[in-house]
C-alpha cells in the first residue's frame, strides 16, 4: 500500500515539476542573446539565422529550424525556416553580425555597411558598430526633444477635445429635453443654442490645433526617418533600416558573458516596465500585469467582506435547520459551477442590466458615443470574479468559526459580554487564520480564471490603464488587459503564433510568479498571525 | 459521561427518590445569611427532566461544594445560577432563584448584569487569543471601562488574587496562549475576579490540571472565600472535603443531602450519600 500511495504522490509531483521545468526552461531562456550563424546551402544561397530546434523526418533526414528574422523581406513573410541538415555546406559565426530589435516587423539580422545620418551630428569614429550605437542614442535624444513634447501636446489637446465633446453632448441632450418639454422651453433652448455655438467653435479650434500639431509631428518624424543604417543581409542584398524604428541593436557573436547578462537584464526590465509592441508578441507586459493585479485586488475588495459576513452569519447566528443545511449545500455547490457560467451571468446581469441602467440614468446624454458602464470593464470583471470566489470565503469562514470550542464562547458570555462583543473580540481573532486561508484559496482561484473575464471586459490591447493621473484617477469602467487572457490571445489568436511562442512562456511564467507572490504574502501574514496567537498550543 | 452503574428508568427512579427524600430535601445549614436562594427548581432538557424540585440556599462568603455522580445535574444546577443554560436550545425551568433577593429566572432579568455579579470558571481553561493583560481586562473592557489606570490596577489586583502576578508580571503583553495549563486556569480565575463579582461558580476547575496546579487552585479558593461566595462542582471528594464549608450531594437530579462538609463526610444521613462516599457507586 505504501508503494501505491507513494507512487501516486510521486506521479503528481513529477507532472507538476515537469510543467514548471518546461515553463522555466522556455520562459527564462528566450531573452538570452544566442549567437547568429551564417549558413551556406548546397544550392549556392545563404542566410543568417539563429539555430533553434530540430527533428528527424523520414523523407528528408535531419531538419533544423532557424530563426531568420527579416520578416518583411521574406517571400512568405516568415520569421522561421526549416533547413535539411544535408543541404548545409558550411555554418559559421561571423563576429560582426548585428541584430536589430525593431518597433515593427520583428528582428533584423545583417552586416552593417554604413550610416546615412543627415540630421545627426556624430563624433567621427572609424568603428561602424560604435557609430551605430551613437546614432541610436542621438536619435533617442532627438525623439525626446522633438517628438515627445509634440506627442504630449497632442494628447493634451485630445483630452481637452474629449472634455468639450462631453459638454457638447450634455448641452445637446438638454436642448432636446427643453424642446420636448410641453410647452417647449424657448428660453432654455435659446440659451443652450448659444452655448452649443460657443462649444462647437471651441471644438473646431481644438480640432484645428490638433491637426496642426499632428502635421508638425509628421514633419518632424519624416525628417528623423531620413536617418538610416545600411545593412547587407544574409542573401547579400543591401537593406536600409530607419534608425527611429530600431529599439535596440547588438552583436550577439561579439558579446562576452557580461554583455549577455546585461542584455538579459535589460530585456527583463523592458518586459516589466513597458507596453507591448507588434500585437503583444514583443515588448513588455506592464498593462497586463497591472490589469491582473488590479483585478485581483478589486475582486478581494468585493468578495472578502461579503463572504466573511455571510460566513459569520452561517457559523454564529443561523440555527441548524433544513434551510441552513440547504444554504450550506448550495454554497458548496456554487464553488463547482463552471466559471464560464459566472461569465455569462456577469455579462447578462452586471453589463447588460446594471451597466445599461447606469448608462441610461447617469450617462444618457452620451449614449450616442457608446456605452460607459454598459460594456465590459474592470469593475464588472472584478464583481464577477468576486461572485465566483465568495463561496470559498464563506465556507472557510464558517468552518473557522465552528471549530472554536463552545467553552470559549461561554467564558466570554460568563464575563457579561453580549453576543456581538463575543463575536468581535473573541471569536473573530481566533478564527482569523482560518478565514485568511479561505482568502488565499479564493485569490489563487481568481488569479487563474480567464473564461469569465473574456465575457466581462478583458481585451487584447487596452489603450489606457484603469488607474491614471486624470480625474477621477480610478477608471473602473475601462477595459483592461490580463496575463491569463494574454496567454490565450498571443499564443492562439496571434497571426504570427510561431514568433509569439516565447512570449507565451514568459507570460505564463509571470502569471505563475504573480499568483505565487500574492499567495506568499497572504500566507506570511496568516503565519505571523498564527504565531502571535499561538493557536497551536490551544 | 454516563457511567452510572445502577440500572434505572430515569424518570420513575427520580420520582421515587424524590418522594422518599421529600422531607429532607430542604435541609438548611445553620447560618441564615443566604446570598442565593433556590426554591423548587425543576429543569427539563426537551422532555427529559434534569433537575427535580431543588431547594437550596448558598451562604455568603462560604464555599459550597456540589458533589454527585456524573449526570446527576450538579453542573446544570450551577449553570442555572448565571443563566448559562440560556445558550442551549430547548430548555425549560420552573421554580425560583433569588440572587441577592432578585429573581433571576424572569425573562426581564438583565442577564449581562447578572453575569457580572455571578462569575464563572470552567472545567477546561479557556484563555482568549489575546495578551495576558487583555484577557484579565476583558470583562472590564466590554463593560465600557477605558481608563488605563483603572484597568492597570484591576489587572494587577486580579492577578495577585489569582496568585499569578509573580509569574507573569514581566510578560503581561505577550499572548496568554503561551502559558501552561495550570497558569491558564488561574488566569481564568483572575479574569473572573477582575469584574468584581459577588459569587464565583466553578465547574470542576481542577479536573484538567496536574496535582501541583490543583493544590495551587485549591489554596486560591481558600483565599478567595473572604471576599467571594464560591460554589464549586467537583468530582473529587477529597477536594470537596478540603475546600468547602458546606457540601450538597445530588443524585439523578435530586438534592439528597445538604449539610456542613464535615458532618456530611463523617456521618452521612442518607444511605445514597453513604454509598456514594464509600464508593459503592458513582
Amino acid at each position: 500500500m505504501v508503494w501505491i500511495t507513494g507512487g501516486a504522490l510521486a506521479a503528481i509531483l513529477l507532472a507538476a515539476l515537469t510543467m514548471l521545468f518546461v515553463i522555466l526552461y522556455n520562459g527564462l531562456g528566450i531573452f538570452w542573446p544566442s549567437r547568429v550563424q551564417r549558413v551556406q546551402l548546397t544550392d549556392g544561397t545563404g542566410f543568417l539565422g539563429m539555430r533553434l530546434d530540430g527533428h528527424t523526418d523520414p523523407q528528408h533526414g535531419a531538419q533544423v529550424r532557424f530563426k531568420t528574422a527579416n520578416r518583411e523581406f521574406d517571400a512568405q513573410r516568415q520569421d522561421f525556416r526549416w533547413i535539411t541538415q544535408s543541404d548545409v555546406v558550411s555554418a559559421e559565426y561571423p563576429v560582426d553580425v548585428v541584430v536589430l530589435e525593431r518597433q515593427a516587423n520583428g528582428d533584423f539580422y545583417g552586416f552593417l555597411l554604413g550610416l546615412r545620418v543627415p540630421g545627426l551630428e556624430l563624433p567621427e569614429n572609424s568603428d561602424p558598430a560604435t557609430r551605430l550605437q551613437q546614432a541610436l542614442r542621438a536619435i533617442a535624444v532627438q525623439r525626446a526633444e522633438r517628438l515627445d513634447p509634440l506627442l504630449d501636446r497632442i494628447s493634451a489637446v485630445t483630452d481637452e477635445r474629449n472634455r468639450v465633446e462631453v459638454v457638447q453632448l450634455k448641452a445637446a441632450y438638454r436642448k432636446k429635453q427643453a424642446e420636448a418639454h410641453v410647452p417647449p422651453d424657448a428660453d432654455a433652448v435659446a440659451l443652450l443654442d448659444g452655448q452649443l455655438k460657443e462649444l462647437s467653435a471651441e471644438a473646431a479650434s481644438l480640432q484645428g490645433q490638433s491637426e496642426r500639431l499632428v502635421a508638425e509631428r509628421t514633419a518632424a518624424e519624416t525628417t528623423l526617418r531620413e536617418n538610416v543604417a545600411v545593412f547587407r543581409d544574409g542573401k547579400g542584398t543591401e537593406r536600409s533600416i530607419t534608425l527611429i524604428d530600431v529599439v535596440r541593436a547588438f552583436r550577439p557573436n561579439a558579446m562576452g558573458i557580461a554583455g549577455k547578462v546585461g542584455h538579459y537584464l535589460a530585456k527583463i526590465w523592458e518586459l516589466l516596465s513597458t507596453a507591448p509592441r507588434e500585437a503583444n508578441t514583443e515588448g513588455g507586459v506592464l498593462p497586463a500585469i497591472f490589469g491582473t493585479v488590479a483585478l485581483i485586488l478589486l475582486m478581494a475588495l468585493s468578495s472578502f467582506p461579503l463572504g466573511v459576513l455571510a460566513g459569520v452569519y452561517l457559523g454564529e447566528y443561523a440555527r441548524d435547520g433544513v434551510f441552513v443545511r440547504m444554504v450550506r449545500i448550495g454554497v458548496n455547490n456554487l464553488a463547482g459551477i463552471p466559471s464560464i457560467v459566472y461569465g455569462i451571468f456577469g455579462c447578462g446581469f452586471f453589463i447588460n442590466y446594471l451597466g445599461w441602467n447606469i448608462d441610461h440614468s447617469l450617462y444618457a446624454y452620451r449614449l450616442s458615443k457608446g456605452p460607459v458602464f454598459g460594456t465590459g470593464g474592470v469593475l464588472w470583471a472584478a464583481l464577477t470574479l468576486g461572485l465566483l470566489t465568495v463561496p470559498v470565503v464563506i465556507v472557510a469562514t464558517e468552518e473557522a468559526i465552528r471549530v472554536i470550542p463552545r467553552s470559549i464562547r461561554e467564558s466570554s458570555f460568563a464575563l457579561g459580554s453580549t453576543k456581538f462583543q463575543t463575536l468581535y473580540r473573541v471569536i473573530l481573532p481566533l478564527a482569523s487564520p482560518g478565514i485568511l486561508t479561505g482568502f488565499i484559496l479564493a485569490m489563487a482561484r481568481a488569479a487563474g480564471e480567464v473564461a469569465p473575464l473574456m465575457l466581462t471586459g478583458v481585451v487584447n490591447s487596452a489603450a489606457t490603464l484603469p488607474l491614471d493621473g486624470k480625474f477621477p484617477f480610478l477608471h473602473l469602467e475601462r477595459q483592461f488587459m490580463h496575463l491569463g487572457f494574454q496567454i490565450y490571445s498571443v499564443g492562439f489568436q496571434s497571426p504570427n503564433s510561431e514568433a509569439a511562442r516565447p512570449m507565451v512562456y514568459v507570460i505564463t511564467l509571470l502569471l505563475i510568479l504573480i499568483v505565487m507572490v500574492l499567495s506568499s504574502v497572504a500566507i506570511y501574514l496568516r503565519n505571523r498571525m498564527r504565531k502571535t496567537l499561538q493557536i497551536r498550543t490551544l | 459521561m454516563m457511567n452510572d452503574p445502577m440500572p434505572t428508568t430515569p424518570n420513575a427512579r427520580k420520582i421515587e427518590v424524590a418522594a422518599r427524600l421529600a422531607t429532607d430535601a430542604s435541609a438548611k445549614p445553620d447560618t441564615q445569611d443566604a446570598i442565593v436562594q433556590v426554591e423548587n427548581l425543576c429543569l427539563f432538557y426537551g422532555r427529559s427532566q434534569a433537575l427535580t424540585d431543588i431547594t437550596i440556599d448558598f451562604q455568603r462568603h462560604q464555599v459550597t461544594a456540589l458533589i454527585g455522580p456524573s449526570g446527576c445535574g450538579k453542573s446544570t444546577l450551577l449553570r442555572c445560577l448565571n443563566r448559562m443554560n440560556d445558550l442551549i436550545d430547548d430548555i425549560h425551568t420552573s421554580g425560583s432563584i433569588l440572587v441577592d433577593g432578585d429573581q433571576i429566572l424572569d425573562r426581564s432579568t438583565d442577564v449581562i448584569e447578572l453575569r457580572r455579579k455571578v462569575g464563572m470558571v470552567f472545567q477546561k481553561p479557556t484563555p482568549f487569543a489575546k495578551t495576558i493583560y487583555e484577557n484579565v481586562a476583558y470583562g472590564l473592557r466590554i463593560a465600557g471601562v477605558r481608563d488605563r489606570r483603572i484597568l492597570d490596577e484591576a489587572v494587577e489586583h486580579s492577578l495577585h488574587r489569582a496568585a499569578l502576578w509573580d509569574e507573569v508580571k514581566d510578560r503581561l503583553h505577550q499572548s496568554a496562549l503561551g502559558l501552561s495549563g495550570g497558569q491558564h486556569q488561574r488566569l481564568c480565575i483572575a479574569r473572573a475576579v477582575a469584574v468584581r463579582p459577588e459569587i464565583i461558580l466553578m465547574d470542576e476547575p481542577c479536573s484538567a490540571l496536574d496535582p501541583r496546579s490543583t493544590t495551587r487552585v485549591e489554596d486560591l479558593i481558600g483565599e478567595l472565600r473572604s471576599e467571594y461566595t464560591i460554589i464549586i462542582v467537583t468530582h473529587n471528594m477529597q477536594q470537596a472535603a478540603r475546600v468547602s464549608d458546606h457540601t450538597a450531594f445530588l443524585y439523578e437530579g435530586v438534592l439528597i443531602e445538604f449539610r456542613p462538609t464535615q458532618a456530611l463526610f463523617t456521618c452521612p444521613a442518607k444511605k445514597e450519600t453513604e454509598d456514594y462516599l464509600t464508593g459503592r457507586f458513582g
